[in-house]
């Protein structure tokens, strides 16, 4: 079966700074992959080129089978922005219910979505009076709400508890098993543990692209975060 | 199968189904705005009673003062014209506003991956706020007409559809403005930039054709001045006269040629 995500040779540039500097990688389809590395090192970048916003420079990213931003993705496609993307002075149902007008979708969809995030109890309330967590939850909602069949999340847990956390990462295996194929960033590495495939990036480039038992097997240590370490001082002309 | 360095997109494909899907989704832009005007009950207020407010200032201002045998009261000829000038700098202002909070909240870099097509973003911004100058205009030419004397030759739906056409202008051009600002700060000092020339030149304070000839040709190509100058034409003859619409059509085509532009300011690709 074809990948859901082909990047090819990608290049892009922001002002002055080459952040992906020729990446290639393939995100399988119906699993969820992370992409983890630390801050500054172009993951948001590389998710913006996947949804199509981002301009690139040289390179091919093709998306479940058409470029990437191409019109007919705009309804398979859901992004979930780092900081949350939702109108702060509407409760959360009056955003879930406007982000489904724009996917083609009813009330009723609205509905599931917030309580898939676990804010059924918040529906009525102004996205301004939330918390952090709840507040990235009703982003995350509104991006649910399309059924996307690629959801693509920028940082979708920082801030949230470790209940929740489990929660989401419980709902998003749950996404996957239906058949969705999630893309999600982190810079924790104990997230890395809870994905099925990891794309692992430093200063623009790919470190690993790997599944969880692999890169334990190949660094051998049990820790993900001491294999990330192991394998960026392995990297020639690194000085760590 | 490549996204080239500069990928354009027109949107949707034009056809009688695709163009159904816009109408949907401008009105689920439309409800979206308004909804959040109503969770702003302060604003709603404002927009309503202040040109009322202000309105009345005038009349108090003018009202004992002498008139020439003929002519006009000075009420009756500037505050007319204010029913034109209030909509267009409160929805300039309100929509530069609105359109930068979706910039740097990050909700319109997410619309931009949606099926919401650009034209539908900002045709839904002019529809929401033009019906809210419907109201404005209607309670504030009520309350002219009613306490303050104002006089008024021509029909006072002329005047509304007027006061209409002009916040329509006020919103294309405060979402072409807020494309050039970034921050709130540049955003509200486009409020002069953009209102106060075309205030200055319209005709209100020195008749168009005492002015020197340069100044008036630069008249000529503001947008206000063919608004005021169709409310005067109401204010004076009884009847729509040819000058009047013909006004109201360059109001209209100047409108939707700073919304087109204002849409091809929004790039679905940034750097």
């Amino acid at each position: 079966m074809d990948a859901a995500v082909t990047v090819t040779d990608l290049v892009i540039d922001r002002g002055r700074r080459r952040v992906l500097d020729g990446l290639s990688c393939a995100v399988p389809r119906g699993e969820v992959t992370g992409l983890l590395g630390p801050s500054g090192s172009g993951k948001t970048t590389l998710l913006r080129a996947i949804v199509g916003v981002q301009r690139t420079r040289s390179g091919q990213v093709t998306v479940l089978g058409c470029p990437a931003g191409a019109p007919p993705l705009r309804t398979r496609v859901g992004y979930v922005t780092q900081a949350p993307s939702v109108y702060a002075d509407l409760t959360v149902r009056e955003n879930a219910r406007f982000f489904a007008a724009l996917y083609g979708r009813g009330a009723r969809e609205a509905d599931t979505a917030i309580a898939d995030v676990g804010l059924a109890d918040a529906a009525g309330q102004l996205v301004a009076d939330l918390s952090g967590g709840q507040m990235s939850r009703a982003s995350l909602a509104c991006a649910l709400v399309g059924r996307p069949e690629l959801l693509v999340l920028d940082e979708p847990t920082v801030g949230l508890d470790p209940v929740l956390r489990a929660e989401l990462w419980d709902r998003f295996h749950a996404l996957a098993a239906e058949g969705t194929t999630l893309i999600v960033s982190s810079h924790v590495m104990d997230e890395a543990g809870r994905c099925d495939r990891l794309l692992l990036l430093r200063e623009g480039a790919l470190l690993a692209d790997s599944t969880p038992t692999e890169l334990r097997a190949r660094t051998g240590t049990d820790d993900l975060d001491e294999a990330f370490l192991t394998l960026v001082r392995s990297q020639p002309g690194v000085a760590a | 199968m490549t996204t080239a360095t500069r990928t354009t997109d027109t949107g949707r494909t034009v056809g009688p189904r695709a163009r159904t899907t816009g109408v949907r989704l401008t009105a689920a832009v439309t409800g979206r705005v308004l909804r959040q005007l109503r969770h702003d009950p302060r604003t709603i207020a404002m927009m309503v009673v202040l040109p009322s407010i202000l309105l009345g200032l005038l009349y108090l201002l003018w009202k004992d003062l002498p008139t020439l045998p003929g002519q006009p009261s000075t009420f009756d000829r500037v505050g007319l014209t204010m029913l034109g000038v209030f909509p267009f700098v409160v929805m300039f202002l309100v929509t530069s506003i609105a359109m930068l909070r979706e910039r740097t909240t990050g909700t319109l870099e997410r619309l931009l991956t949606t099926p919401l097509a650009r034209l539908d973003l900002l045709l839904g911004y002019g529809l929401a706020f033009g019906l809210a100058a419907a109201v404005q205009a209607v309670v504030t030419v009520a309350v002219a007409t009613t306490f303050y004397d104002l006089d008024v030759a021509g029909s006072l739906w002329l005047v509304v559809v007027i006061a209409v056409v002009d916040a329509v202008l006020g919103v294309a051009l405060g979402l072409l403005a807020s494309a050039f600002a970034r921050s709130e700060f540049q955003a509200v000092q486009f409020m002069p930039v953009v209102v106060l020339p075309q205030f200055f030149l319209c005709g209100l304070l020195v008749p168009r054709e005492q002015m020197a000839g340069w100044l008036q040709a630069i008249s000529d190509v503001l947008p206000l001045t063919y608004a005021v100058e169709a409310l005067q034409e109401v204010g004076r003859s009884a009847a729509g006269t040819g000058t009047l619409w013909r006004d109201v059509g360059v109001v209209a085509a100047v409108a939707l040629l700073a919304l087109a532009l204002g849409a091809a300011t929004l790039r679905r690709r940034s750097g």
